[in-house]
C-alpha cells in the first residue's frame, strides 16, 4: 500500500497564501485582513498584487472580525488572517454576533492551529477551535491536509457564501494530494478502501493515517482512509457507507478530544449505525513547548497511536 | 422637513417606546427615549436613504449602525415610520415568533438591520468596515454609528478608535450617547469615562459635541458633521441626552434603563406624550 506518496514538504499555510491569490485574481471582492501576522499567514504575494484590497489591522483581533463583518455589506468578501487561538477563541463573541447571528460572508483563516506550532507552547497551541467554530449555526468548518488540498479550500471557500473557518497549519508536511484537485466543501475525500477498519482524520492526521495503514497492511489489515477535510458539514454518507462496510471507526485529529471531527463522527455513529470507535486526539489537555514530531508523539497523535487504536477498536468490534 | 413635523414624529416614537416596552413588560426605555431626537433627526432629515427597497448592502445610501442594541425600540418605531415595515408590527416587539428581537438582528431579516448588535462594543468596528467597503467601491455615501457611554468600558472600542484615524476613515459620523448612566449606576460611580473629548481628540478623531434632546441642535450638528466628512478624519460626536427623555418619572435615572412601566405608569407616561391609551 504505498497509493500515496510525496516528492515535496510543504506548509499548509503556504498553501492558504498560494490559494489566497488565486481567489483575489479570480473575483475582486475578495479583501484579506490581518493582525500584524502578514509573514506568518504567508500573505505577502495577495499584498504585492492587490495593494487597495488589504487591510493591516494591528494587534487587535476583535477589531478585525468587526471590520470584516462591516466590510461584507456593501459585496466584499474578507479573509482575515491570525493564529487559531486568537481567530477563535479570543474573538468568540465577535464571531458569534457581528459574523455567524448576522450570517455574514467571513472567511477566518486560521493558521498555526493545534500543537505542530511547536515551540511557542501551549498559550498558542489551540486545541478547541473545532469544537467552538462547530457549535456556531451556519458556520462552516474547514481542515485541509496538505499544501494542495489548503490552496484548493481557500479558493473554494471564496465562492461559498457563508462564514467558514478554515484551520490550518505551520509545519512542513508531506504533499501528497492533486494539484489541481477540485475541492468541495462537505464532501469527504476517499484516501483508501479498506475492508477492515474505517480510519477516520482530518488535517496534519491524514498524513499519519496513510502511514498507519501501511503498517496496518504489513500487519494484514485493511484500513479504509478518509480524509474528511470539511468537519462542518459532515459527509455522513460517506462515513456511514464505510461502516457498514468496516464495522469499526478510529477517528484521528490534532485537536482536543472534546468538541472536535471524533465527537462529529460519534454524533452520527450514535444515532445512525451503532459502531465502537477509538479517538486519536490530545486527551483533554494543554500542550506545551517542544518540535512538532516530538509533540505528535507524545501526546498520541502520531501513525504508531494510530496503529494502536485499530487494534483496540478492531478487538471491541470482535466482541 | 420643519422642526415642527419632526417634533411631532419624536413625539409619536416616544409614545411606541413605551406602548412596546409596556407590551411585553420587557425591555430598555431610558436610553431609547434619550435617543429618540437623533434617531429622528437621523432618518427623517440627515440620511439619504431608502425605505422602500431595503438591500443588505445599502450601495449609494448612507448607513446606520445602532451599537447599543438594548435601545432597540427607538429605532425599530423609527424604522417603521420611516416605512420600512409596518407599524402594527411593533406591536409584536420582544414576544414569540416576532422580528422584533430583543436586540436587533438580520437573523429575522426585518428591513433596516445590517448587523445584530446587543453584546456591547462590536458596532464601531462593524461601521469601519462598511466605510471602508464603501471607500473602496467608490461609493461617496456616509456611515453614522451610535454608541452607549457605559459601552465605551469595551476594550473593542478603542481598538477601533486608533484604527479609523489611522486609516483615514473620514466617511464615518460616530456618535456617543453620553447621559452618564449604566445598568449599577452612574458611570463616574461604575468606571469613570474620564474626559472623553480629549480622548477622543488624542485618538485623532474630529470631535463634535451636541444637546441630543433639542432637535434643532441635533440636525445643526449632525449637518456640520456631515460637511466634516471626507476631509482626512473620522468625526465623532459626544450627545448629551438625558436617560427617558419626555417621561419625568423616567429622566435621569439609571433604574428606568432596563425596566418596563406597569400600567398606571403607561396611562401618565401617555399622558406626559400628549396620547391616552385609546389611541393604540
Amino acid at each position: 500500500m504505498k497509493k500515496y506518496t510525496f516528492t515535496d514538504k510543504k506548509d499548509t499555510r503556504s498553501g492558504f497564501g498560494a490559494g489566497l491569490l488565486e481567489a483575489g485574481k479570480r473575483n475582486e471582492n475578495v479583501v484579506a485582513l490581518c493582525a500584524d501576522l502578514v509573514g506568518s499567514l504567508k500573505m505577502e504575494a495577495f499584498i504585492k498584487e492587490f495593494p487597495h484590497r488589504f487591510f493591516q489591522i494591528g494587534i487587535a483581533e476583535a477589531n478585525m472580525m468587526g471590520i470584516a463583518a462591516g466590510m461584507t455589506i456593501g459585496g466584499c468578501i474578507p479573509f482575515t488572517g491570525t493564529f487559531a487561538n486568537f481567530s477563535t477563541g479570543r474573538v468568540y463573541d465577535q464571531i458569534r454576533q457581528s459574523i455567524a447571528y448576522s450570517d455574514k460572508n467571513v472567511k477566518i483563516c486560521a493558521s498555526h492551529a493545534g500543537l505542530t506550532l511547536g515551540e511557542d507552547g501551549a498559550t498558542h497551541q489551540i486545541l478547541e477551535d473545532i469544537g467552538m467554530m462547530r457549535m456556531l449555526p451556519g458556520m462552516t468548518v474547514i481542515n485541509p491536509c496538505d499544501y494542495n488540498q489548503t490552496k484548493a479550500a481557500t479558493i473554494a471557500i471564496a465562492e461559498h457564501h457563508g462564514p467558514v473557518y478554515l484551520r490550518f497549519g505551520r509545519p512542513v508536511i508531506p504533499v501528497f494530494t492533486d494539484a489541481d484537485q477540485k475541492f468541495e466543501i462537505g464532501k469527504a475525500w476517499m484516501v483508501n478502501e479498506g475492508t477492515d477498519v474505517t480510519i477516520i482524520a482530518t488535517g496534519h492526521l491524514v498524513w499519519e493515517a496513510i502511514q498507519a495503514g501501511e503498517k496496518l497492511a504489513e500487519m494484514g489489515v485493511s484500513a479504509e482512509i478518509i480524509n474528511i477535510h470539511t468537519i462542518k458539514p459532515l459527509d455522513e454518507e460517506a462515513i456511514l457507507r464505510s461502516v457498514a462496510k468496516t464495522g469499526c471507526v478510529v477517528t484521528a485529529e490534532e485537536h482536543n478530544r472534546y468538541g472536535g471531527l471524533g465527537d462529529a463522527v460519534s454524533q452520527v455513529l450514535v444515532t445512525k449505525h451503532l459502531a465502537p470507535q477509538e479517538y486519536v486526539a490530545v486527551n483533554d489537555s494543554f500542550g506545551e513547548s517542544g518540535k512538532p514530531a516530538d509533540l505528535m508523539a507524545k501526546y498520541g497523535l502520531d501513525a504508531a497511536h494510530i496503529v494502536e487504536a485499530v487494534q483496540k477498536v478492531m478487538a471491541r468490534r470482535n466482541k | 422637513m420643519d422642526l415642527q413635523h419632526l417634533e411631532n414624529i419624536a413625539k409619536q416614537v416616544r409614545r411606541d417606546i413605551v406602548r412596546m416596552v409596556h407590551g411585553c413588560q420587557s425591555g430598555h426605555p431610558g436610553g431609547s427615549l434619550g435617543c429618540t431626537d437623533f434617531f429622528v433627526a437621523l432618518y427623517f432629515h440627515v440620511m439619504r436613504h431608502n425605505a422602500k427597497e431595503f438591500n443588505m448592502d445599502g450601495i449609494g445610501e448612507d448607513l446606520f449602525f445602532l451599537s447599543n442594541g438594548h435601545i432597540s425600540p427607538v429605532w425599530y418605531s423609527v424604522l417603521a415610520r420611516s416605512g420600512y415595515f409596518d407599524v402594527s408590527e411593533l406591536a409584536t416587539f420582544r414576544k414569540i415568533n416576532s422580528r422584533l428581537q430583543g436586540h436587533p438582528t438580520t437573523h429575522e431579516g426585518l428591513p433596516g438591520i445590517r448587523v445584530a448588535s446587543g453584546s456591547l462594543g462590536q458596532g464601531l468596528s462593524v461601521a469601519i468596515g462598511a466605510a471602508q467597503a464603501k471607500k473602496l467601491k467608490g461609493d461617496n455615501s456616509l456611515v453614522f454609528t451610535l454608541h452607549g457611554d457605559g459601552e465605551l468600558q469595551e476594550g473593542q472600542i478603542w481598538e477601533a478608535a486608533m484604527y479609523a484615524p489611522h486609516n483615514k476613515v473620514d466617511n464615518l459620523i460616530a456618535t456617543i450617547d453620553y447621559n452618564g448612566q449604566q445598568i449599577d449606576g452612574p458611570t463616574e460611580q461604575v468606571l469613570s469615562l474620564g474626559n472623553l473629548r480629549a480622548k477622543w481628540d488624542a485618538f485623532g478623531w474630529d470631535v463634535l459635541e451636541m444637546n441630543g434632546n433639542d432637535l434643532a441642535d441635533v440636525i445643526r450638528v449632525l449637518e456640520l458633521a456631515k460637511a466634516k466628512t471626507f476631509k482626512g478624519k473620522p468625526i465623532m460626536i459626544l450627545m448629551q441626552t438625558n436617560m427617558g427623555h419626555g417621561v419625568d418619572f423616567m429622566m435621569g435615572s439609571h433604574k428606568w434603563h432596563g425596566v418596563a412601566p406597569n400600567d398606571e405608569q403607561l396611562q401618565l407616561a401617555l399622558y406626559q406624550l400628549e396620547s391616552s391609551l385609546l389611541d393604540y
